[in-house]
């Protein structure tokens, strides 16, 4: 399996998506749907916003003393009786899951709860050499079966209605045509999925939150799947962000209480599994993930995004979200919080990302770390513009209206009102080529400005 | 006291109307209104794109025009909040420190620091409130849907002040419109899809206007409106605070 990369951005990939607005706006109400659960649950405790505030600062923490406390765990993890693994890159990470499964001879493995995993891509490198990979979430293994990543990180198949998984099981589980209630959908998926579970010896996990305290970790899902993975697998295999530590696990009682409320409006997820040590002739193996998470660390503008717990309620409340679907980021983890930390990992490539905002600032509101989301989208894009990325004729625009907007004088030589402004803002630039007018009129220009006005009258 | 007038550059070019509401508004509370008529662009346009250093003889130009004045008031949430964020200086940094804690948006102004509870104004129509993202979010000019936290409005607190005015309900109190300054442009599809998605939810409440503090908001909605020939009209709050039959 590979996905296909696109070089379009961000916009273009929106407006392709727009086209069957009818479309979009089913997309946007299940989206907004969700939102509104996730406020009624948020509102239901009126200790909410204490809750936000404490998590974030313990994030705080967590951040200020990832080193001591990554230590911590790692000691923790090897008194239990876990393999620790340390990977800098994604490549390295996927070496090491070949390198385990490869030692016991093992050539399937089943797959839940990661988003790590599909930021390593970790399903192609592991087929190309011929361990085939189960992503057991019924959202992911719908998006599996279609060959498309997933557009969400908790709703991985949010952008496709029920009819269109009927008919990719029809094509691919040989279901009737036109089955598309979702109850018999699900019904239909447990058969293949439970016959992979049984006979795959190797499961992989993602991780929500890593104790550093006690060396445990807990899987938070509504399915089971990653249970039902881990209970029966023979090498249990854990991948995480090194952002993913907690110290305490009387801390878990905050987050816990924030996560499924922030997701999808639940008191908290079906399942909260504690992994802490392998069964009796069981193997279990946790990987610690850099992957750019530490030069992110090193960025102070950008450092706390690292605190996020994956909930994606950003994404639920984001209005360019809910319109643009979540492929058109071209990222593993979209939206907004996709938005400040793609650029890190790749500048260049994600450039177009932090503009992909109108900064309306909803997402730093129902965001349970209280991160600053849409401060560092506005930080970002400075950055980007400062290291080049942005296109000549976009920075040879941006200093036209610079010089013509920071100068009264031009002011004076122009004509009628509205005329100045059409002349030298490029944005509202009176073309049939500009963007503007594609759907849109301009105001008409009134008589006079209100400086002529104020001139003429004197204020009177 | 003396408030020094901040009209934005757009307003000033297109929307002559709500600046002398605005500046008509404030006179009639008996504050002593300046209008520095050498006054340009706040700088957002270039910051917003990530220009922010693009934006320095911008900043430089609203110190040198307002850095007198007790107050400084405009009608448009917007640029406030980003003046308010960003105005800094390398010449004069004192100065624009100081210009920073004197802004003030209209209606926080007139809620907050003139404390108005009366307007004789009257506004016989069904009025939608689109609040702007900067200033709900940014300046605080009503509580945000997204916190466990109790509801006020400063506009709607003056609105309910006018006479005859209708307000209606909305299916969403505060979503963004999609303006988004460059983005309206930039990501054109994006931006008119969310503009229509906003006004829709107005017309269908059955508003005969959408009212906001920012115009840009406005100037956005009213441009799909218009394309779209409907009769529902855009209208700054200081025009509606202003009115009189």
């Amino acid at each position: 399996m590979s996905y296909q990369t696109t070089t379009k951005d961000h916009a273009a990939l929106a407006e392709a998506f727009i086209k069957d607005e009818e479309r979009v706006d089913w997309h946007d109400g299940a989206l907004w749907y969700i939102r509104e659960k996730r406020d009624i649950a948020s509102k239901g405790i009126p200790e909410w916003e204490e809750l936000r505030e404490a998590a974030s600062q313990i994030k705080s923490n967590v951040i200020s003393n990832l080193h001591d406390y990554l230590l911590q765990f790692e000691a923790n993890l090897k008194k239990n009786g876990i393999v620790v693994h340390w990977a800098d890159t994604p490549q390295e990470h996927n070496e090491i899951v070949y390198a385990i499964l490869k030692a016991k001879e093992i050539n399937q493995m089943v797959k839940s709860k990661s988003m790590l995993t599909e930021e390593c891509g970790l399903n192609e490198y592991l087929e190309e050499r011929g361990i085939g990979v189960i992503n057991s979430d019924l959202g992911e293994y719908i998006q599996q079966i279609d060959n498309e990543p997933p557009s969400h990180i908790v709703l991985p198949c949010i952008h496709k209605r029920k009819e269109e998984i009927g008919e990719l099981f029809h094509e691919h589980l040989g279901t009737e045509k036109g089955l598309s209630d979702p109850t018999k959908l699900t019904r239909v998926a447990r058969k293949p999925l439970r016959n992979v579970f049984m006979p795959r010896r190797a499961a992989l996990t993602g991780v929500n939150f890593a104790v550093a305290e006690t060396g445990e970790y807990v899987v938070c899902t509504n399915e089971g799947n990653a249970d039902m993975g881990a209970h029966l697998s023979e090498v249990q295999i854990a991948s995480m962000g090194l952002e993913k530590i907690i110290p305490q696990k009387k801390h878990l009682g905050i987050f816990l209480r924030l996560l499924a409320r922030s997701a999808t409006g639940q008191p908290i997820t079906i399942y909260s599994s504690h992994f802490k040590k392998p069964r009796e002739g069981q193997e279990m193996h946790l990987i610690l993930v850099n992957a750019g998470r530490t030069r992110q660390l090193g960025r102070p503008d950008f450092q706390n995004s690292l605190k996020c717990i994956k909930c994606g309620a950003c994404m639920n409340t984001c209005p360019v979200y809910r319109k643009s679907g979540g492929l058109s980021y071209h990222n593993t983890i979209s939206g907004p919080i996709g938005a400040i930390l793609a650029p890190n990992l790749d500048m260049k490539r994600h450039a177009d990302l932090p503009f992909a905002s109108t900064l309306c600032g909803s997402c730093s509101n129902v965001c349970p770390v209280k991160i600053n989301i849409h401060d560092q989208l506005y930080k970002w894009r400075q950055e980007i513009v400062k290291e080049g990325h942005a296109s000549s004729t976009k920075v040879f625009g941006m200093k036209a209206m610079a010089w013509t907007l920071s100068s009264s004088d031009k002011l004076d030589k122009a004509g009628r009102a509205g005329r100045w402004f059409m002349q030298n803002v490029p944005f509202v630039v009176n073309n049939k080529l500009n963007p503007w007018y594609k759907q849109r009129d301009m105001p008409e220009g009134p008589k006079e400005t209100f400086t002529e006005w104020y001139l003429r009258t004197n204020g009177d | 006291m003396n408030v020094g007038l901040f009209i934005p550059c757009y307003v000033n070019q297109f929307y002559p109307n709500a600046a002398r509401a605005t500046l008509e508004l404030l006179r009639k509370s008996g504050v002593n209104v300046g209008y520095p008529t050498r006054q340009i662009c706040c700088g957002q346009p270039m910051a917003n794109s990530g220009f922010e250093h693009l934006a320095q003889d911008c900043n430089n130009t609203f110190i040198d025009n307002f850095a007198e004045f007790d107050y400084i008031v405009g009608p448009s949430a917007s640029c406030i909040l980003h003046l308010k964020d960003h105005l800094h200086s390398d010449t004069q940094e004192a100065k624009a420190t100081e210009i920073r804690g004197k802004l003030y948006e209209l209606v926080e102004f007139l809620t907050d620091g003139l404390k108005i509870e009366s307007l004789n104004a009257t506004f016989p129509h069904k009025e939608g409130l689109h609040h702007s993202c900067h200033g709900l979010r940014g300046l605080h000019l009503a509580q945000m849907s997204e916190l466990n936290a109790p509801p006020f409005s400063k506009p709607e607190k003056l609105l309910g002040m006018v006479k005859d005015l209708e307000q209606v309900r909305l299916g969403r109190c505060d979503e963004c419109c999609g303006f988004g300054g460059v983005f309206s442009v930039s990501e054109e599809a994006v931006s008119v899809k969310m503009g229509k998605d906003r006004v829709r939810d107005h017309t269908r409440s059955g508003a005969e206007y959408i009212t906001s503090s920012d115009l840009s908001c406005l100037m956005h909605m009213e441009g799909i409106l218009h394309r779209n020939k409907s009769n529902v009209k855009v209208i700054h709050i200081s025009e509606i605070l202003n009115a009189s039959i």
